[in-house]
Parts: C-alpha cells; sequence; structure tokens
C-alpha cells in the first residue's frame, strides 16, 4: 500500500506538537526555580517532612507524582502520535468503519485498571501507617483555634502543671505528641505540613491527630480552611527541642508572672490592666481576660499575631498601635497611646518573659 | 406500547389519527403552514412568551456566557492582587466576596447553564423531534436561571455580596459569624436557582424517553443525549440535598431554628455532609455533557464514527453512579474514622476507569481517523490533554493521606480549574466554534479560532499548571495575601500572566463571534460533513426544525451512503407529515416505536410572569415583606392555573397503525 503524508495534516500536528512544547517549557522551567528555592519554602511538604506522621504520605506523593507525569507523557505522545501518523490514501469523502478500535479502550482501560487497584492498596497501607501513632503519645495538649489564632493548652495529670501559650508550641523531638483539636467559633483547620496532614477544627467536636518531629528545628503552620477576613494571617510554629530542653521550657512557662506587688506604682502595668486586662491574660495578676492569646510569657515566643510579625519591641508596639492596618479585621483593636503612654507599655511588655 | 390498556379501554375514535408520510419541501405549502403555525409573534410579545427551544438554547448559551466573562473579571481582579507577595490592592474582605462570587457565578450560573443551553438547543434537533417535551417548562426554567443569576449579584454593587466561598460553610456562614445579607442573598438564591434545575432536569428526562424520532432507538442516541441526560437525572437526585441546606440556613439565619448551631445541638458537619452529598454529582452533571459535546463532534473531524459508543454511553453512567459515593473525599480532614475515608478514598480512585475508556475512546478515536486540523478539533484534543491533566491530578487527591496535605491547598485550585475550565469550558468552546455555524448560518473566522484557541491553550496552562506547585509548596486557598518569605512569589507571578494570557485567547474568541456574526461565510446546511440529524436542516434551523419527523436507521443518518455496514437507510426527507397544528411524534422510550401525535403548547407569557412571580416572592422573604412575598404567591398561582388551564386543542392523539399511509416504520 502506498503511503503519503499529507502536508496540510503533518504540518498543522506538527505545530500542535511545538506549540505543547512551548507551552509545557515555561511552566517545567517554573518548576524548575521552584524546586531550586523550594528550601525557601517553609510549608513546602511535598519534599520535606521531618516525622513518621508525614513522611510515608511524602513518599507516596512522589510515587504518585511520577506515576502522573509519567501517564502523561504517555498519553500526550499518543494524542500527537495519533494526530501525526502517516496514513494510507483514501477518498478525502470516506467514512472509517465503526466497529474497529475497540481493543484500544480494553487495553488501555485494562492497564489503568490494574494500576489503580494497585494504588488503593498501596494509598490505604499508608493511610493504616500515617493514621495512628506506632506507640503511645507522650506529650498531649488542646489547640483551639479563635478567630484568627491559636490557643495552646498542654495537659498534665496534676492541674497545677497545666498551663496556656498561645501560637507557638513546643515538643520533644523524636517522640509521638497527640493534639487534641477544638474551635472557639468557626470553622478552622490545624496543619504543619512539614510534619503531618490537616485536620479540620470544628465546633462542638474535639478532633485528634499526632505529629512527631525527628530533627530539632522550627516547622511552620498554617490555618487551611477559610475562617474569615484573618484567614490569610492564622499561622503557628511548632518548635521541636530535645526532651531536656523541651521540659526547661515547660518549667518556665509554669511559672506565673512576678510582678504583682508593683501593680498600683508602674503606669505601664497600670494601662495594662485598664485597656488589655478584659482579652488578655497575665497569669498571677488580675489580668484574667481569654478572648485573646494569654501573655504571661510573651517575650519567650518567636513571633507576634500568629505568625504576621517577629517579635522585637519595635514590632509589638507597632502592632498594639496599627493592629488594624497590619492584620485588617483582627479582633484586636489599634489602641491610641499618647508618647508617654506608648514608652510606659513597652516597658512592662518587656518584662513578660 | 400499552396494548393491553387500548383492549380494555378502547380509546375514543375522534382521537385516533393516521398522520400523513410524505415530504414536505422548502416553498411547497405545507413547509409554508408549518412555519406559520411554528413562529413567534414578531416583537416584544414573540420575545417574552416564546417557548422555542432553540430561542431559549441560544439563550442560556448568551445568559451563561455573559456570567463566565464576570466571573473572569472577578477573578483577573483577585490575579492582580496575589502577583506579589503583600499587594493591598484588596480589602480581605472585598477578596472573600470576590472568591465567593467568583465560585458561585462558574459553578452556578456559568458552567451547567451554557451546557443547558447547548442541550435545549441541540436536543430536539438531534433527536428528530419539533420541541423539548414541555416547552413552556423550558421557558421558565430560562426565566429562573436569569431571575436567579441576577438575585445573586443584587447585593455585590453593595459591598454585600456572599463572603462565605461557594461551599459556604457553617458556622462562618452562620447567623452568628456572618450577620448582614449576604448570606440570605446566597441561600434564597440558590433555593431559586434550584427551581430552575429541576424543572429542567425534568423536561431533558422526559423529552429522551418520549420524543425521539421513529427508529432512533435508545442506542441510537448521540453521546451528548447520554452525558446531558445522566446530568439530570442526577440533578434531580442531587438538588433537594443543596436546595435542604440552603432553605436550613436560611432559616437558622431569619427564623431562629437551630440545625446548625452548636450552642443548641446543631451540627455543623450535617452542613458539609449535605452540601457534598449534592457538590459532587454536580460536578459530574458539569462535565458529562461537555464530555458528549467532544464525543459527538470530534468523529467528525476524524472522518469516522465514535471509537466505542457502548462503552462511553456505559462510562458516561458509570462515572455518575459512582459519583454519588465519593463525596467524602471533600471531607478527609474532617476527622471522620479511616475506615469510611478508606472506602470513600477507594471509590474516588475506581472513578478513573469510567474515565479511562473516555480517553482511550477518544484517542482511538484520532488514531483510527483522518484528523482535519480545524479550530474545533483543536480545541477537544487540547481539552483531552486537559482532561488527563485534571483526571490525574484527581487520582493524587484521592489518596486519603495526601489528601490531607493537599486539601485546601492551591494544589486543589489546580486541579478544579483544568477539571473545569478543561472539561467545560475547551469544549464549549470548541462546540461554539462547532455549532456557530448551525446557530447563525454563517461561519466563524478559522484564522481567528486558531488563534484564539492556542492563546488559550498556552495562557491556561502557564496560569494554572504553576498552580500545583504553589500547593506543593503549601500556599493555602482563600488567602488574600502571602508573605515572601512563603516562598510563594515566583509561581504567582507566573499564574497571574498566563491568568491574563487566557482572558486574552477568550477576548480574541469573542471578537471573532462578533465579525463572524455580521460577516462570516454563509455555512449551508452541513459545512462539516457530520453525521448527526442537525446538519440534515437549513441553518440556522426554521421553528418548526424538521419539516417532517424522519425515521432513523442507524446512529449516522447522514454518513449513511457511505458506512460499508449498515444496509437500512434513514428516511429524512420523507417522513411523518404532522401539520394539524403544534405537533410532533411521541415515540416509546426504549425502540422509539411511533405512540402518539403530541399536541404541543402555543407560546404563553406565563413561564415568565410565573418566574417574575416566584422571584419577587423570594425578594419578599429576603426583605421580609411578608405581605409581598405572600402576593406574589398568590400571583404566581394565578399565572400557574391560567398556564394550565386546559385547551381541547391539546388533547393527545392516539397514534393508528391501522392505515398507515405508505410506510411502516
Amino acid at each position: 500500500m502506498k503511503v503519503i503524508e499529507s502536508g496540510f495534516h503533518s504540518s498543522a500536528a506538527a505545530k500542535f506538537t511545538s506549540v505543547l512544547t512551548a507551552a509545557v517549557l515555561p511552566t517545567t522551567m517554573a518548576i524548575m526555580s521552584n524546586v531550586a528555592n523550594a528550601t525557601n519554602a517553609p510549608l513546602n511538604y511535598f519534599l520535606h517532612s521531618y516525622g513518621p506522621a508525614a513522611k510515608p504520605t511524602m513518599y507516596l506523593g512522589w510515587l504518585l507524582a511520577s506515576l502522573s507525569v509519567t501517564v502523561f507523557l504517555i498519553i500526550a505522545l499518543l494524542m500527537v502520535a495519533a494526530m501525526l501518523r502517516k496514513r494510507p490514501v483514501a477518498d478525502p469523502r470516506a467514512i472509517g468503519r465503526e466497529d474497529e478500535g475497540l481493543r484500544w479502550i480494553y487495553i488501555g482501560t485494562g492497564i489503568s485498571t490494574c494500576i489503580l487497584f494497585g494504588l488503593v492498596i498501596y494509598s490505604l497501607m499508608v493511610l493504616n501507617e500515617v493514621a495512628k501513632p506506632p506507640q503511645a503519645p507522650t506529650v498531649t495538649l488542646v489547640v483551639t483555634g479563635y478567630d484568627w489564632w491559636w490557643k495552646i493548652e498542654y495537659e498534665h495529670d496534676d492541674p497545677a502543671q497545666r498551663f496556656i501559650t498561645a501560637n507557638e508550641l513546643h515538643i520533644p523531638v523524636g517522640q509521638p505528641i497527640l493534639i487534641k483539636l477544638k474551635s472557639a467559633d468557626v470553622i478552622h483547620a490545624f496543619w504543619v505540613p512539614t510534619l503531618g496532614g490537616k485536620t479540620q477544627m470544628i465546633p462542638g467536636l474535639t478532633n485528634q491527630q499526632w505529629i512527631q518531629a525527628d530533627e530539632p528545628g522550627i516547622y511552620l503552620g498554617q490555618c487551611t480552611q477559610f475562617c474569615g477576613v484573618g484567614h490569610a494571617h492564622m499561622g503557628l510554629e511548632i518548635i521541636a527541642e530535645s526532651a531536656q530542653d523541651f521540659e526547661k521550657w515547660q518549667k518556665a512557662q509554669r511559672r506565673t508572672a512576678p510582678l504583682v506587688p508593683m501593680a498600683s506604682e508602674d503606669p505601664g502595668q497600670k494601662l495594662f490592666m485598664d485597656r488589655c486586662a478584659g482579652c488578655h491574660t497575665i497569669r498571677g495578676t488580675d489580668a484574667t481576660g481569654e478572648h485573646a492569646p494569654d501573655l504571661t510569657h510573651l517575650n519567650s515566643r518567636r513571633r507576634l499575631a500568629a505568625g504576621l510579625l517577629t517579635n522585637t519591641p519595635d514590632h509589638l508596639m507597632k502592632w498594639v498601635v496599627h493592629a488594624q492596618q497590619l492584620k485588617p479585621g483582627s479582633r484586636m483593636p489599634s489602641i491610641a497611646l499618647s508618647e508617654s503612654e506608648t514608652s510606659a507599655l513597652a516597658l512592662f511588655l518587656s518584662t513578660l518573659d | 406500547m400499552a396494548i393491553s390498556d387500548m383492549t380494555h379501554n378502547p380509546p375514543d375514535d375522534r382521537l385516533n389519527r393516521v398522520p400523513d408520510f410524505g415530504r414536505a419541501p422548502i416553498g411547497s405549502a405545507a413547509e409554508a403552514h408549518l412555519a406559520h403555525i411554528w413562529e413567534s409573534a414578531p416583537g416584544w410579545r414573540g420575545w417574552l412568551s416564546t417557548v422555542d427551544h432553540k430561542t431559549i438554547g441560544l439563550r442560556y448559551l448568551v445568559t451563561a456566557f455573559i456570567f463566565l466573562l464576570m466571573g473572569g473579571i472577578e477573578a483577573l481582579i483577585m490575579r492582580l492582587q496575589l502577583a506579589r507577595p503583600d499587594q493591598t490592592l484588596l480589602t480581605p474582605e472585598q477578596y472573600n466576596q470576590l472568591f465567593t462570587m467568583h465560585g458561585v457565578t462558574m459553578i452556578f450560573l456559568y458552567a451547567l447553564p451554557i451546557l443547558s443551553g447547548f442541550s435545549n438547543y441541540l436536543w430536539p434537533l438531534l433527536l428528530g423531534s419539533r420541541d423539548m417535551a414541555f416547552p413552556r417548562l423550558n421557558a421558565l426554567s430560562y426565566w429562573v436561571f436569569l431571575f436567579a443569576g441576577i438575585f445573586m449579584y443584587v447585593s455585590f454593587p453593595l459591598g454585600q455580596a456572599p463572603n462565605a466561598g461557594w461551599f459556604n460553610y457553617v458556622p462562618f456562614a452562620g447567623p452568628i459569624y456572618n450577620t448582614g445579607p449576604n448570606i440570605d442573598v446566597f441561600a434564597l438564591g440558590m433555593v431559586l436557582l434550584g427551581i430552575s434545575t429541576t424543572v429542567g432536569s425534568v423536561n431533558f428526562v422526559v423529552t429522551l424517553f418520549r420524543m425521539r424520532a421513529p427508529g432512533m432507538t435508545i442506542n441510537r442516541v448521540p453521546i451528548l443525549v447520554w452525558g446531558t441526560l445522566t446530568a439530570s437525572v442526577a440533578n434531580l437526585l442531587a438538588i433537594p440535598a443543596v436546595s435542604l441546606a440552603f432553605f436550613l440556613l436560611w432559616l437558622d439565619r431569619q427564623i431562629g431554628t437551630h440545625f446548625f448551631d452548636v450552642a443548641n445541638g446543631g451540627k455543623p458537619l450535617l452542613w458539609q455532609h449535605l452540601f457534598w452529598i449534592f457538590g459532587h454529582p454536580w460536578v459530574y452533571a458539569i462535565v458529562l455533557p461537555a464530555m458528549g459535546i467532544v464525543s459527538d463532534a470530534l468523529p467528525t473531524f476524524c472522518r469516522r464514527p465514535l471509537v466505542g459508543y457502548t462503552a462511553m454511553a456505559l462510562a458516561t453512567m458509570a462515572t455518575m453512579l459512582i459519583g454519588f459515593e465519593v463525596w467524602i473525599h471533600h471531607m478527609f480532614a474532617t476527622g471522620l474514622p479511616t475506615v469510611a475515608l478508606s472506602i470513600f478514598g477507594a471509590a474516588s480512585m475506581v472513578i478513573s476507569i469510567p474515565s479511562s475508556v473516555a480517553v482511550f475512546a477518544w484517542i482511538a478515536t484520532i488514531w483510527l481517523g483522518r484528523p482535519v486540523f480545524k479550530t474545533p478539533f483543536l480545541f477537544f484534543s487540547g481539552f483531552v490533554i486537559l482532561f488527563v491533566i485534571g483526571g490525574l491530578s484527581g487520582v493524587m487527591t484521592a489518596a486519603v493521606s495526601l489528601d490531607w496535605q493537599l486539601n485546601e491547598t492551591y494544589f486543589i485550585v489546580a486541579h478544579l480549574h483544568y477539571v473545569l475550565l478543561g472539561i467545560n469550558v475547551f469544549p464549549v468552546v470548541g462546540g461554539i466554534y462547532y455549532w456557530f455555524p448551525k446557530f447563525t448560518g454563517r461561519m466563524m473566522d478559522e484564522k481567528m479560532g486558531k488563534w484564539s484557541f492556542w492563546v488559550m491553550f498556552i495562557g491556561f496552562n502557564v496560569g494554572f499548571f504553576p498552580m500545583h506547585i504553589a500547593g506543593l509548596l503549601g500556599m493555602p486557598r482563600r488567602i488574600y495575601t502571602y508573605s515572601s518569605r512563603m516562598g510563594w512569589d515566583t509561581v504567582n507571578m507566573i499564574t497571574s500572566i498566563g491568568s491574563f494570557v487566557f482572558a486574552i485567547g477568550i477576548l480574541i474568541f469573542l471578537v471573532n463571534i462578533v465579525i463572524s456574526l455580521k460577516r462570516g461565510a454563509l455555512a449551508g446546511s452541513n459545512p462539516w460533513d457530520a453525521a448527526t440529524l442537525e446538519w440534515s436542516i437549513p441553518s440556522p434551523p426554521p421553528a418548526y426544525n424538521f419539516a417532517v419527523i424522519p425515521v432513523i436507521a442507524s446512529r449516522h443518518p447522514l454518513w449513511e451512503d457511505r458506512l460499508e455496514e449498515d444496509t437500512e437507510r434513514s428516511s429524512l426527507t420523507e417522513g411523518y407529515l404532522l401539520t394539524e397544528g403544534r405537533e410532533t411524534m411521541g415515540t416509546s422510550p426504549i425502540d422509539a416505536k411511533p405512540m402518539t401525535i403530541l399536541k404541543m403548547p402555543d407560546d404563553s407569557y406565563m413561564p415568565f410572569f410565573v418566574g417574575l412571580f416566584v422571584s419577587l416572592l423570594f425578594v419578599g422573604l429576603l426583605l421580609h415583606w411578608w405581605n409581598f412575598a405572600g402576593a406574589m404567591a398568590v400571583l404566581g398561582c394565578i399565572a400557574l392555573i391560567t398556564w394550565m388551564w386546559p385547551q381541547k386543542t391539546l388533547v393527545q392523539r392516539v397514534f393508528s397503525t391501522a392505515r398507515t399511509s405508505r410506510r411502516a416504520p
């Protein structure tokens, strides 16, 4: 049979291929550049995971991603080949036979089905692996989502040993941690991607999740369930440290503030009690508000306003005075202060180690 | 046929009628008479009262496309805001309203209505009928859709648009955390839109089973019909869940019930279940008809019938069937037991099997065919590529533990846009290029067509592919801004550029439409040398569609003389002459044997008024004008009674086979 190549067909198909490449190329370059600076993306769970609750999932992700790329390339090649294929000469008005080609469906679907069943089994094995910790958790804590910050309660059999902090979790390295998840208002979601998947925090329910960090370090988290105007600014940090450091940190957090005696003397403290204590708590003082983060050990934390700013004295006062500009819609009002009030409050806040 | 009924209960002789079998060429007296019977009144009267499925179909297409443009502009504004870190072009509240309205517009006001547009226009033409089963219901369905769309946008200019996402999770959407009218507009608008979708779906289902031309057995209907039928049945089962959910939410917000109120024992998770029990089947409802467009139109450009017709029809239905058992994959992170998650995760993977049937059928059709690289073909083959990418990322999210990472990140945004733009917008635009000659009698410009495809295709991939990467880098959805320290700057910039390139592609397409409407080459009845019935009649089709109701003998009536396998021939120019008023043929559900002469209703203002009064009733509910709402309910009922008032001319005639004139079907 004589085989010819129809000029019109092949040129158009060649164009299709070339432009397909042109479309894929910039995106591939985007991937490459991002892989290069991936270490700069602290939530990159695809290339980094640091504990047994996340690692099996990361490998599953690699397998699925490479399989997807392979399948895509095969299908794209088939498509291009189907268009470019040389065809025998025929009457342009001829119509192909309807009953041909079923073998394509049988073979293609057959292979896809086998792969999919394999994937079902593998993904269920991974699910089983990460759903529960291998041994009983050593630390239990409760994280409650608020608009738009995180309250963190460390549980203990002895009530005196319990304490509350905000937006910054400390955990001992190499131990499974049980986290109970609650919400005080709307649905939020707890997500520290390099340590594990996300879980919604649903009002009226207590969900659970476990994490474990195998290396000391700082792991970033983020609320991932849309929760209103502050949703973009609802981050948290997990600090994984050695068991001794963790113990030391816990001990420090359990202390109450050592400043009761001079309450009425200090203008900064008086200002705090007048203007801030309705929402914030400083344990050991009259400030017992529960709507906002516990500030007893404010200066021990790395960041302010649920991850928005680094915790420097400068940022802190900027936050107090301009909260609404920095985090629009935040429950924290912008507080108007005179210059002397500002310095007095700053002085007082600097004592909250 | 209901033989037993007829023996026990012989029908009134006066209702027995033998339709003439013959020809009615253009210009003949019979044809002129038909045109007179079927054409709507000129001017605004006809405009308001028409029940012609072609007019309604085009209205659906134009209205839905306008919503697509509005949703697109909302997206572009968001992309400006997200192009660089820490931008302040939008406040968070503005951003939340924009992404909510973008989702609502695209999913509810564009994606299904545009397909209803195609199906409304094409079904009777594909099936060899003169109209849909319930023409007035069809008109009502359009008017309610239009009014519901306007309703949902009414608070937008006031800065009070829905702002809790299209998924609208409680308690954020509840009365405590969302005090404005934003959510009430959304809730009532959704219940109103549900009426439109429901009556539209009923119409499609009945049309398929009663209105096919004689001889068009169930295994000869085009795949688009299978797609829309499956979607319509699914809608009838799924819409009640979402209408109920939104109605309960409205009660919670306005009447003080506690369905979702945690403080009084309500359950926020109930909302998620009700919403996604609807939401996932809906996703298939807005892609299956579009896949049908490709399955029907792609073969025309491959010069051969579709490979695996039966497999494709079964795959369409299988997809929907499994589609009802996967809704939990939207809720993997809600703390449900892992056993339940496993089952739904497995089902979500298995649903790819029917999809792979479709993909291989399309590839085989191209492979075994002789591709003609016209614009529609480019859109349909581009669609296959995007379908595969969207399907593969879908399999990734079906793995439960991986979804715990991917869920609520930009990876999902990428996935759903590959699915919805790839599987809906590309076939829709390709379908418009393909059927534009039928709609208007003129061809669209090929050169601009190819430009529009390449710009859209490249823009789409440059815009949306990097979103996968942003998701893997941990970027959550629905954040109005991000900090540079998160490492998402580059991907977002690329995405923003791509989205504007894509918009330019759409613009070229629109310019092409405007120019071709006036100056396009005249098309003739079958410019693509296609196989299906709609191409057997003039372009644009006359008001009565078919001068004679054809008798069908195969899936490809216009290719029969060139397909070697079939011996039987369809009879297209010679058929049933039904000219005593608005009439068409009613046939049996499976074998399409003639059963009844269906008397079709005349044009009527009542669908418009019923739609108007129902919509005003919802306005009354929104504004708490209870008396006004009551008055509108009464007026609506009066309009309905007027609509339904029995007319002697509409009594159905039993088709008598006793003396069928020349040729028995």
